[in-house]
């Protein structure tokens, strides 16, 4: 109630007024209003402090020279953004995040979109392999990236395996391109589990008479998913993209797990450069315009993925 | 024509070439394999792409061959690609039964040749592991409760109650999702820092309830509410009750599945928390267990791998065995949740 009474009512005085006579705010609305607001106020007030406030707060910072050490936070101006520009890190970083967006987006959906038309066959044992490749989703992060380090080290398990067939396995985390590899593949297997879900879910909502008309026109299981198929599934599609894409960039756990952001600076994707600056470096204000950076670049995938909503998808559930 | 549109398929079956082309005179012919074909159908696979028409110089134990040979290979592809799946689990739970020698031989051991369980023992002696345990669990746990609730009163009141200003709030709420976590993490450590609850849990459990994580959570609530029929609320409101009533009575039961998987993915998110956790917890009693995981190393800050994957197994087998038991509200909890969404 305290919340809802702190809360102004646009309405209230309007009520008086001869336009709105015909439809009087009773007491009772008024009632149900104010239940409204109290039940609103926490996320709301939560929005306000915790996304709103601190939004706010590193645009102001990134205006500023701010070291924490050095106890220095001085009006810069737009000194950080030029920093930005001129920094060889943060275009090597940027250069890391799009690598590994593509990489992890690509891998994923295609992964994700195989593992459901195979379980969609309806073959014997489907459910213990969905299980199978939905596991990991449930195991903890660190754990499962602690777990693929083990196996990733050069006299690890996958190289053990690889010297059984004769073979000689790369230092995998040691070297730039397998690097950022391993750190894709690790996050493919970790979550691939939960886009197959929801692809398997569109794939079963695919009108079944659909697929047999086509079938008796003589369309292929090939031509058929193509131009059946994929179409009915490409909303659940761009929505697993859009959640995909957004959340690559901001991998931090496995980066740091795994590479700790190396070789050199290969894997230092976005995020790990701008926790880098700000808790290692203590350049709080440098940081903060990296943050801006991210928040922009998030905004505008976002806007044109909604952008591109109805151009390529086929029909909307 | 049928065989025009399909050379593929109708290439490698020569019988199926000389038959297919035949319309209407073939039906009867017909009936007996694309009856066999019906099944198949539901089946789908690879078999889908044979031609319906009737083929006489396949034989039905020739057919029925040549389906379970693509079953069997299908099967044997979903086994090839359940490895990466599994097989860093099961390395996990046997190599933490290794000693540190056995771990670091050349080539690795797909069994523990002298199972020794004297790396649990080091979990507990090396870091207050028990503490750490406890620390992720009940904030999790904490988080969850705290989001649910939050979640479907603000995702209910949006969905139902007409206040004004309701669309505007609800906007503010959702600009949330646009925001990742690491976009506001130095401005919310100097909050956290000026209140003085650096090194406690408190940031852990009032962010992620209050603030950008739970946004989902909202929406999906609100989704679920508006697709609840208002009818089923009027018979509470005949009944007397008030709005409260009506939320706790009738709404909040009612969405016991949405509840579900708001509940699954908010405890997931607070057990996997890492760059949090990093940033506002200083002292190893206080650590979670992500954090804690990454701190067996030896004096060179190499990690102690049989004693990490220990630590590993015992965070990883209860949350797997809870899966393992409820999986069907797992995976058809986040399917559901990820539709809407």
């Amino acid at each position: 109630m305290a919340a809802a009474a702190s809360v102004p009512v646009p309405r209230g005085p309007a009520a008086e007024s001869p336009v709105s006579k015909a439809t009087p705010v009773s007491k009772a609305v008024r009632r149900d209003w104010a239940v409204g607001y109290t039940m609103v106020a926490p996320v709301v007030l939560g929005a306000l402090a915790f996304v709103v406030l601190p939004l706010g707060m590193v645009v102001w910072y990134s205006l500023h020279e701010w070291n924490v050490l050095a106890g220095t936070f001085t009006f810069a101006g737009t000194a950080n953004y030029e920093r930005l520009l001129a920094d060889p890190g943060l275009a090597d970083s940027l250069l890391a995040s799009l690598w590994f967006s593509i990489g992890l987006v690509v891998l994923n959906i295609t992964l994700a979109l195989l593992l459901a038309v195979l379980l969609d066959q309806k073959l014997p044992g489907t459910t213990t392999f969905r299980t199978f490749f939905f596991s990991p989703v449930v195991v903890s992060l660190v754990a499962w990236t602690i777990v693929w380090s083990f196996l990733l080290q050069a006299d690890g398990g996958i190289n053990g395996f690889l010297s059984t067939l004769g073979l000689e396995g790369p230092n995998w985390l040691r070297h730039e391109t397998t690097a950022m590899l391993s750190v894709i593949v690790v996050q493919v297997f970790k979550n691939v589990g939960l886009n197959m879900i929801l692809f398997l879910a569109a794939l079963q909502g695919v009108p079944v008479e659909l697929q047999e008309a086509a079938r008796l026109d003589g369309a292929g299981a090939w031509r058929r998913f193509r131009s059946i198929t994929l179409p009915m599934i490409s909303p659940t599609i761009l929505l697993v993209s859009i959640i995909t894409i957004v959340g690559s960039l901001e991998v931090f756990a496995q980066i740091d797990v795994l590479t700790g952001g190396g070789p050199g600076n290969s894997t230092t994707v976005l995020v790990y450069y701008l926790y880098q600056q700000a808790f290692r470096f203590n350049e709080f204000g440098y940081a903060s315009a990296i943050a801006v950076l991210l928040f922009v670049i998030v905004l505008v995938l976002t806007l044109l993925q909604w952008q591109s909503r109805k151009r390529w998808v086929f029909h909307e559930v | 024509m049928k065989s025009e549109v399909m050379p593929p398929a109708g290439g490698n079956h020569p019988g199926a070439e000389r038959s297919g082309g035949r319309p209407g005179a073939e039906r009867p012919g017909a009936t007996a394999p694309g009856a066999q074909n019906e099944p198949s159908m539901i089946l789908g696979g690879p078999r889908q792409d044979r031609p319906p028409p009737d083929r006489p110089h396949v034989s039905r134990a020739g057919l029925r061959a040549r389906r379970r040979w693509a079953r069997g290979s299908l099967i044997a592809l979903l086994l090839l690609l359940s490895i990466p799946f599994v097989f860093p689990t099961w390395w996990m739970a046997t190599s933490s039964l290794k000693p540190m020698s056995e771990i670091l031989q050349a080539v690795p051991t797909v069994w523990p040749q002298d199972p020794t369980f004297e790396a649990y023992g080091q979990v507990f002696a090396l870091q207050p592991f028990a503490q750490q345990y406890w620390n992720s669990l009940y904030i999790a746990a904490v988080v969850t409760i705290g989001t649910m609730l939050v979640a479907a009163m603000a995702g209910y009141a949006f969905a139902r109650i007409r206040f004004p200003g309701a669309n505007a709030l609800f906007v503010l709420v959702l600009a949330g999702l646009l925001v990742p976590s690491e976009v506001t993490i130095v401005p919310l450590f100097r909050i956290v820092n000026s209140l003085g609850l650096i090194d406690t849990h408190w940031p852990l459990i009032v962010i992620p309830v209050l603030g950008a994580p739970a946004v989902l959570a909202v929406f999906i609530m609100r989704q679920f509410f508006l697709a609840l029929p208002v009818e089923l609320e009027e018979a509470g409101r005949m009944d007397g009750l008030g709005r409260w009533g009506i939320f706790w009575r009738i709404a909040l039961p009612l969405s016991r599945s949405a509840l579900g998987a708001v509940a699954i993915f908010t405890f997931l998110k607070s057990w996997n928390l890492y760059l949090e956790p990093i940033v506002y917890l200083s002292s190893k009693d206080n650590f979670t267990l992500p954090q804690a995981l990454t701190q067996y190393v030896d004096a060179y800050g190499g990690p102690m791998w049989n004693v990490q994957l220990a630590a590993t197994t015992l965070t990883v087998l209860p949350v797997l065995a809870v899966f393992l038991v409820a999986q069907r509200q797992f995976v058809q909890g986040l399917a559901h949740t990820g539709l809407k969404g």
